[in-house]
């Protein structure tokens, strides 16, 4: 019990994040996807800030009467991860406003048919330049 | 001024990326990335003659002392690899002016640049600090200004393969940051050398190997470690030929630095090699890379696809030689970074110079080549020599140590495997030499010309380059062993 309940905060962040990675696996929604891909990420920040924390720990201010204090550092490198999550979600939806305007879709599934189209439509057009007469 | 050369390496493209914008005129900002570029190479070069004189550099960032404050660490390794990363970039943006006025829009080229230089910035980070985070956050610069690069291709699939690479490569790097949250957990620190020191203390803990475990994933997505592989040939092909040639040079020999870097110096040796079954698990991928990537390779329409799954390959090669876990398989891997990237950036380059000059880099598209580009199909054909490991090439040199270093621990199937493997690239080689100088060009392809200077000077260099380190390998055989050295802890 004390397995489950005691270390709680763990379970959290395993759930999170196998719901995260499900969603990027399982999801043809490119937008879901990213979504996915930022409870993935939120996921590793709280288990980073979990980690720091001390129970009954104070936050990191000096004072006389506090004894014991909580680890500020991961929280710390948490703001920095959170920054890079952030940079990628919006790097992620400009793509996917690119990609929007270049296929006319955000479905995984269909632009890859188009893709694949692509390259059929390609060879056809390669074979016909070929048996053209010189 | 010399002391604070670690930190230079990182700053000064840095800092020259949002100088770029201030310059504005395409032009003056490519001199500019040239001239940053050309300086951090400058610096590493002089990094590297330091640390082979007086040994290992530490370099406190802000007076903090390690581990508290972030240090930068060099060593044999990280200068090794860092003069590979920076000379190759340097050569690649020799030819960037005139490749990308035909690849990408005119209001894009600064940024273009700053881009570069960014990427450039992130690799060089993760080489030269001694901070497990700072890794994270210097992958994550590299990586993100990469996705940007490959999206500035003219094809609408640059787009579709950035943000698959972009997916992919953003799971490896949160896999890395929770290994690096895992170790953090175990061991209250970041430095690099101290978690060497405290690690083992914890090594047997479900924690620290689940952190391995999360790790070896993450990176190997970087490395693009068949099967992890799937990203990469998309993206090479996609992308802007400059940009492809750049990667192909630098960026996956990063992955394989960190993936040395954390295995020997930081969980050690015994832990990987004993403790886990991590021998027999590289020797699988890196042999099964090498025969399933060579062999699609062979069936591939694009040339740039060609040379893309051959780059997993040659992975590969690498790979099995990191299995080896003997000074004489690390070096021969170390040797095989450099020299794969003395032929990649051989081989994109001319890509490149292909695609200036015809548009497309199908198979079909190489028909008269050979007469109508002499200098460029010539570069080709050296740079896919030493892709085989013809004697007198580079890639014979670190096929040689790969094989000598097998048969050293008795790996005898193996070092036939290896040799097995460069008769696949014989085949995907010859295919492009037979199209390229027995076929007559095809009609209304009469007119293209040889490629212009700023291509056939740059590609050249890395030509001929192949050719002297494939006879004379005093240098680069040299640092590499004593790089390997250094990491299993012999005085070289």
């Amino acid at each position: 019990m004390t397995m489950i309940l005691g270390l709680y905060n763990y379970w959290v962040v395993i759930v999170l994040m196998m719901i995260g990675f499900y969603m990027i696996i399982a999801h043809g929604n490119l937008i879901k996807k990213i979504v996915g891909l930022n409870i993935f990420q939120t996921s590793v920040f709280i288990f980073y800030i979990s980690v720091g924390n001390i129970e009954g720990g104070s936050a990191p201010i000096w004072d006389e009467s506090i004894i014991l204090y909580s680890n500020p550092l991961p929280h710390v490198l948490i703001l920095t991860a959170i920054v890079v999550g952030l940079a990628t979600t919006a790097l992620a939806l400009a793509l996917i406003v690119r990609l929007n305007e270049a296929y006319g879709s955000i479905n995984e599934d269909e632009i890859q048919a188009m893709d694949n189209q692509d390259m059929v439509n390609h060879s056809l057009s390669n074979q016909h330049r070929d048996e053209e007469p010189c | 001024m010399l002391a604070h050369l670690p930190i230079l390496q990182v700053i000064v493209p840095l800092m020259a990326a949002p100088a770029c914008l201030l310059l504005r005129r395409p032009k003056l900002v490519w001199l500019f990335t040239l001239l940053a570029s050309a300086l951090a190479f400058i610096i590493s070069i002089l990094l590297l003659q330091q640390v082979m004189i007086a040994g290992t550099i530490s370099y406190e960032l802000g007076g903090w002392s390690p581990p508290w404050g972030i240090e930068y660490r060099v060593d044999k390794l990280n200068a090794f690899i860092a003069i590979i990363i920076s000379g190759l970039s340097t050569l690649v943006l020799l030819a960037s002016r005139t490749s990308i006025e035909k690849e990408i829009s005119a209001d894009k080229h600064t940024l273009f640049y700053i881009l570069y230089l960014l990427s450039l910035t992130g690799m060089l980070g993760i080489v030269t600090t001694g901070d497990a985070f700072n890794v994270f956050v210097f992958l994550e610069i590299s990586s993100l200004s990469a996705y940007s690069l490959i999206a500035l291709g003219k094809d609408r699939r640059a787009i579709w393969s950035s943000f698959q690479y972009l997916i992919m490569g953003t799971i490896g790097a949160t896999f890395i940051l929770i290994a690096i949250g895992l170790m953090y957990q175990m061991t209250g620190t970041l430095n690099m050398a101290d978690l060497a020191t405290r690690l083992p203390e914890v090594a047997e803990t479900r924690t620290v190997i689940t952190a391995y475990a999360f790790f070896i994933v993450g990176v190997c997505l970087k490395l693009a470690l068949f099967p992890l592989h799937l990203w990469l040939p998309n993206a090479y092909v996609y992308a802007p030929s400059i940009v492809t040639a750049f990667f192909a040079a630098t960026s996956t020999k990063v992955a394989a630095y960190l993936l040395i870097r954390f295995t020997f110096s930081i969980f050690g040796l015994s832990f990987s090699f004993t403790t886990l079954p991590m021998g027999t698990l590289f020797l699988t991928l890196g042999l099964l890379g090498i025969f399933v990537a060579s062999t699609v390779a062979i069936y591939q329409d694009n040339i740039k696809h060609v040379f893309a799954y051959s780059s997993v390959a040659q992975t590969g090669y690498m790979i099995v030689g990191f299995s080896m876990a003997t000074t004489a398989g690390l070096s021969a891997m170390l040797l095989h970074m450099f020299n794969h990237a003395l032929m990649a950036g051989a081989l994109f380059l001319a890509l490149a110079a292909v695609t200036y000059r015809v548009g497309a880099t199908k198979i079909s598209d190489f028909q008269g080549l050979g007469r109508q580009m002499p200098f460029t199909m010539a570069a080709i054909v050296i740079g896919g020599l030493s892709v085989i490991g013809v004697p007198l090439t580079a890639g014979f040199v670190s096929k040689w140590h790969l094989v000598v270093a097998a048969i050293g621990k008795d790996w005898w199937v193996v070092a036939g495997l290896l040799l097995l493997g460069s008769l696949l690239a014989v085949i995907y080689v010859w295919r492009i030499v037979e199209t390229a100088y027995f076929n007559a060009p095809m009609t209304g392809k009469d007119s293209v010309e040889e490629a212009p200077m700023a291509f056939l000077f740059p590609i050249w260099i890395l030509a001929s380059a192949n050719v002297y380190f494939g006879i004379d390998t005093r240098l680069s055989v040299e640092t590499a062993t004593a790089a390997a050295k250094g990491l299993f802890g012999v005085a070289p």
